[in-house]
Formats: C-alpha cells, structure tokens, sequence
C-alpha cells in the first residue's frame, strides 16, 4: 500500500484509445491500468495482458465438486448406513449422477466467484481510488504510472495529443482499503489537513 | 474499419442514436429519480398479496397442512402445481442470460438483467412450496445431508425428491451469483453517478469497489461466459430432474420418458411468457422502448411460438402412447381422466390444449408478434394454460388410481390454499418492484457494449458502406 504518482487521461472513444495506447506504449510509458465503462474487447491484448486463467479455477473448483459428491455418497451408502432399497445394489451410480453433477456447477460457480472477487481485490466495503468519476459512464481512462525519469506535463502533453479530451496529474493510493463512499477519508490513517 | 456485411433487415438493438452518456442517463434516471404513482400503488398491492400469504403459511403452519383441501388420494395439489409453475418460470431468465449468450444472441442484452432478477425471485416464489408443504417446517434442514445424532440416518440419495433439494439450491446459487456479478459494474455507474450520500453510501457497498479496470473487465468476460457455460446444462438439468419426481413413480400419466424434454421446453415456454409479461409493463412504465424493442419482443414471441409447439407435439405423443401402449392404466388415465371434456376434470385438460397449444399458434404471423396488446394477452393467457398442464399431470394422474375404492374426485383448494399461492406472486412482484426501483433493469454495460456493434447510429454507418457497388470499392482502394 503506497501511493504513486499518475497521469490521467481521458478518451471518449475507442477509436482514439486504441492507437493511442499502442502510441504511449511504443514511447515507453508505463500503463497502470484503462479503466473502461464496459469491457472493450482486444484492449486487454493491446495492453500486453495475459490471459485470465480463471476458466482454469473453475475447471479445478468443478472437478473438486464431483469428487466430492461421489466420494460422499458412496462412503455413506456402502460403508456407513448401508441402506437396502428393495435389494438393489449400495454401489448405486446412475441415480448419484443429478447429485454429482449439480455439486460440479455449485462448486465451479461458487469458487469462481470468490476467486474472481479475490484476485480482483472486490468485496462489499472495499474502497479503491477512482480516477475519473465518468468511467463508469463514458469515458475511457488511460493511467500512466509515473517514474523517476517521468516529466508529467510531458507527458500530459503527450496524451492530449494522442487525443486525449482531458488530462490531469494525480497522486494516489494504489490498493484499496476499507471506506465508504460518501466520506473522503484517507486510507491507512494518513491524515491530510484540509483547508 | 473491417467490413462486416448484415441483412439491411436485421434491425438494430438500440434505436435512436445514443451515445454512451445517453444510455447510462436512460437507464439510471428511473432509479434516481422518484417513484410514480403506478409503481406505489403495484407495490402496495404485491405487499398486501405478500402478506395474506404470510397469514395464509401462518395457518399452515400452526393448524397443520389439513388447512389445505388436500385428501389421501390427491396428496398433491395446488401446492406441488405452484411449485413446478414457478420452477418453470424461472428457467426463460438462465435460458435468456446463460444459452442465448453461447448461442451469441445479441438481442439478449435488452432483456438480460430483468429475466435473470425474474429467476431468481421465481425460485424463491417455487422454493416455498416443497418448504411449507412439509408441514412441520421446522424440521425442514433434515433434507440436508449431515452427519447427525439419528444413527446418523442419511438423506436417501437415490430419490429424485432429493435430487430436487440440490438442483433447486444450486440453481438459486448460481442464478443469484450469475446476476449479481454482472450487475456489480452497473452498480458502479449508479454510484458514481449518485448526489445524495446515503446513495454513494449504499451503492458503493453493493457495487464492491469496482473500477472497471482492463484486467478485472478480462476477468468478468471469462467469469460470465464459464458460468453461463454451467448454467445452461444446470437449467436443462433443473427442470429434468423436477420432472423425475414424477416420470420414477409408477403413477400411470407421471411414468413416462417423454417428460424430462418436454418439462423443459414447457419450462422455457412459461417464462419467456412471464419475461413478455414484464417487459412490456416495463418498457412502458419506465420509456425503455428504444432498448427493448418491438424486435425484442418479436425474438421471445417466436421463442414462445417454438416451444408452445414442441409442448404440443408432447401432448399429441403422451395421448398416442396412452392408445399405443394398450395399457388400461394409461389409457383410462389419457383418454378419460384428461381428453374426455366430460370427465371431473376435463376441463383443466382442455384449457391447458386451448391455452398453449391451439393459442400460441397466432404467432406464426408476424403482424401478432409485433403487436403489444397481443403479446401481452397471449403472455398472460400462456401462463394460465402452463399452470393448468401442471395440474392436469398432478391431479388427474392422482384422482383415480389403482384402487378404486380411494377414487376422489372433488378435490377444490381451499382459500389458505389460494392464499399462499397468492403470497407466492406477492414475493415475487414485491421483489420484483424492488428491483426494477432500486438496480438497473437494463445490463447498462452490456448494452453499451452492444451500441457499437448494433446501435442504429452504426447501422446508418454501415448502410452507406453496404450500398456500394464492388467496383467502387476496388477504385477507393486502388489509391
């Protein structure tokens, strides 16, 4: 948890952000993140992401629910409570498979979820540092993460002329901390005397 | 610019030139602002439905299940109907959000985030039912498997009414995390948007911090196309194994192999009906007519047509085999307890024929699908006649059995009985209220997402691409 120095900007289309992340990428900037009021396909790859391997957890998580399944029931119908059911076989599978399969998807889904939450640092009272208020409305916002060598008007320069419709400068806490959205309060006790 | 060539007749998702900012103002602006009057006065009704039924369980509960003209014969009534209806209902909402995305259906975003909060309040309506039925409902957690003090004595897995315990609690899960987790980006934009601090408040609690970073957009796209990868067997096997309950016992009407697809189609048949029902109230009341469009309501009316008709042929080929098979059991129990108009309970066969059969047909035409009115008789009108085929399987299956001499034939709910049924749409429409007051009833991402692909101002885009002759496209592109 440490605060950072960025520089913001904004785009209102993606037929501008496109090129321009490749621009500030080629110029050797260093993208913090774009933050996209919904998921605009490709920018993931134009950034240089990998891919999520989320599907994967929720391969494991499925797997984990059938064997779970299967190997409760048949512990409980062939060695702890054997029950006869007209004489029919304890090892009983067909009529175990509705069970196996539904605790696959509740397990794939439920795990997928939480893992998705986790790895995106998401959960109720959880507060983040928002850059512009519009990127969740209309607005596609491109942070720069500043280094020592970095010359912020630069750079401001830099994106307004890749298009940008409006920069800004910004120090700000990078993780998240638990707030609430209607205080200002400052993360982790740092208290900043207002005017 | 890649060009992607699309019938001039396909009509687009979102009509009337919206840029991005109009469509969040649309969207969000009936959470911001006011109530109107229409809306207190359906919720005051859904409320006081709400609570009748509650007095209704309430008897239930305290005097026993014998509240409900239920007898030794037709041990299934009102009840069980209820709770296969709503199960039914529930499905269009997974079929909507989870297959049509598979199926990449980019009219589903219209109509996405309604169907799904209709799920899931439709399994809370149809979870009641099994719950209370038990009658000493507080004893209702023995249905869980756990290690206990009674031997321990376990939950027979074997039983399809078990298998209905994990399929019903796994489809609520799984719809509620489906819809909730592509609701948390929407939340987000209500909460950026919000003026008053109770609101940022709240809605930042709800939407948990979301940013709408590149990487967790990533996350989303790959969590939502996994989970609709589940949900779309999870809603098959939903309704399958609702349908087991039935097709294992040896009831004749109920053991037949024909039920586990045709439950399903009657499944989605209802709840697209209910999601037409809904949503033509709620383009209306809340001005969404440019976001669920007469195409929209066009694509559900031919889904509705489609499984109306598979329902039918279900019922041709139960009547068949009832002769086919020349069992006396099948044959008394679908030519008589159900075809013969003139039997006790004759007419519910009937209806249900009238209902979802004969009908539904007035869809073939493409002037009554895209006529309001019509579609919003018709949604009603289909959900009356599914109500009644669910009925038709339990109570004239029931009535006349093996033994004659427990035949009983007068079999009539009594009030506690519609009450809770009454209750059930009380839930339901109190959440729903809630819902479509308090969250985007629109998926404002997903729409923002399909305005580039579909929006009118892309198509007028694209027509004056389209219209040009090859040969000028090879001239631009000799320079």
């Amino acid at each position: 948890m440490s605060k950072k120095k960025f520089v913001v900007g904004c785009f209102d289309t993606e037929d501008t952000l496109f090129p321009a992340v490749k621009k500030v990428r080629t110029a050797g900037y260093k993208i913090q993140d774009v933050y996209t009021p919904f998921a605009v396909h490709g920018l993931d790859g134009a950034l240089g992401m990998r891919e999520t391997s989320l599907h994967t957890a929720g391969f494991i998580y499925g797997i984990t629910g059938t064997t779970t399944a299967i190997s409760c029931i048949s512990w409980i119908f062939t060695k702890d409570w054997p029950l006869d059911i007209g004489g029919k076989p304890h090892f009983a599978l067909p009529a175990w498979i509705p069970i196996m399969f539904e605790l696959t998807v509740l397990f794939a889904a439920v795990g997928m979820v939480l893992t998705f939450c986790y790895i995106c640092q998401i959960a109720p009272f959880v507060k983040k540092h928002h850059f512009h208020p519009r990127a969740t409305d209309d607005l596609f916002v491109m942070v720069i993460e500043c280094t020592d060598k970095t010359n912020t008007q630069e750079a401001e320069a830099f994106l307004q002329s890749a298009g940008a419709i409006e920069t800004k400068t910004e120090i700000a806490e990078e993780g998240w901390w638990i707030g609430r959205y209607d205080r200002d309060e400052v993360p982790f006790g740092e208290k900043i005397a207002v005017a | 610019m890649s060009l992607k060539y699309e019938s001039q007749l396909r009509e687009p998702l979102v009509y009337g030139n919206k840029t991005y900012h109009q469509v969040t103002e649309d969207i969000i602006r009936p959470i911001e602002a006011k109530p109107s009057k229409l809306w207190y006065i359906g919720f005051y009704i859904a409320v006081a439905l709400l609570l009748f039924g509650v007095y209704s369980i309430y008897r239930d509960v305290t005097y026993g299940i014998g509240q409900w003209n239920l007898n030794k014969t037709i041990g299934w009534g009102w009840d069980i109907t209820n709770f296969v209806w709503w199960v039914g209902i529930g499905h269009a909402g997974t079929l909507i959000s989870a297959i049509l995305l598979l199926f990449r259906q980019g009219w589903r975003t219209g109509v996405n985030r309604a169907a799904e909060a209709m799920t899931i309040f439709a399994v809370m309506c149809a979870g009641q039912f099994p719950i209370w039925h038990m009658g000493r409902v507080w004893m209702a957690f023995f249905v869980m498997p756990y290690p206990n003090s009674r031997g321990p004595l376990w939950v027979n897995f074997n039983s399809p009414l078990l298998w209905d315990v994990f399929a019903i609690s796994t489809y609520f899960t799984v719809s509620l995390l489906f819809w909730y987790s592509g609701l948390i980006p929407d939340l987000a934009t209500v909460r950026d948007r919000a003026k008053t601090k109770l609101r940022k408040h709240l809605y930042g609690i709800s939407s948990f911090g979301w940013t709408g970073s590149t990487k967790h957009w990533q996350r989303h796209e790959s969590l939502s196309l996994v989970l609709a990868g589940l949900s779309t067997p999870l809603v098959l096997s939903v309704h399958t194994i609702v349908s087991f309950d039935f097709a294992t016992s040896v009831i004749p009407g109920w053991h037949t192999t024909i039920f586990p697809p045709y439950f399903v189609a009657g499944a989605v048949f209802s709840g697209f009906a209910m999601v037409q029902s809904l949503m033509v109230i709620v383009r209306k009341v809340f001005g969404m007519e440019d976001y669920i469009t007469m195409g929209h309501i066009e694509a559900m009316n031919k889904v509705i047509v489609l499984t109306g008709s598979i329902v039918g042929i279900a019922y041709l080929t139960e009547l068949f085999m009832g002769w086919y098979s020349q069992s006396k059991y099948e044959g008394y129990t679908f030519w008589y307890s159900r075809a013969n108009l003139f039997s006790p309970y004759g007419w519910s066969y009937w209806g249900m024929m009238a209902c979802n059969v004969i009908s539904p047909q007035i869809f073939w035409s493409r002037k009554m699908r895209r006529n309001l009115f019509v579609t919003f008789f018709m949604s009603v009108l289909v959900n009356v006649g599914m109500w009644f085929e669910r009925f038709v399987i339990i109570v004239t299956s029931l009535y006349r059995d093996y033994l004659p001499s427990s035949w009983s034939v007068y079999y009539s709910p009594s009030v506690w009985e519609i009450g809770f049924y009454l209750g059930s749409f009380g839930l339901f429409f109190t959440c729903f209220f809630l819902f479509a007051k308090y969250m985007p009833v629109i998926a404002v991402a997903e729409i923002k997402y399909v305005l580039k692909i579909s929006g009118e101002s892309y198509k007028d885009d694209m027509a004056n691409i389209e219209v040009k002759e090859a040969g000028e496209f090879a001239h631009e592109y000799a320079h």
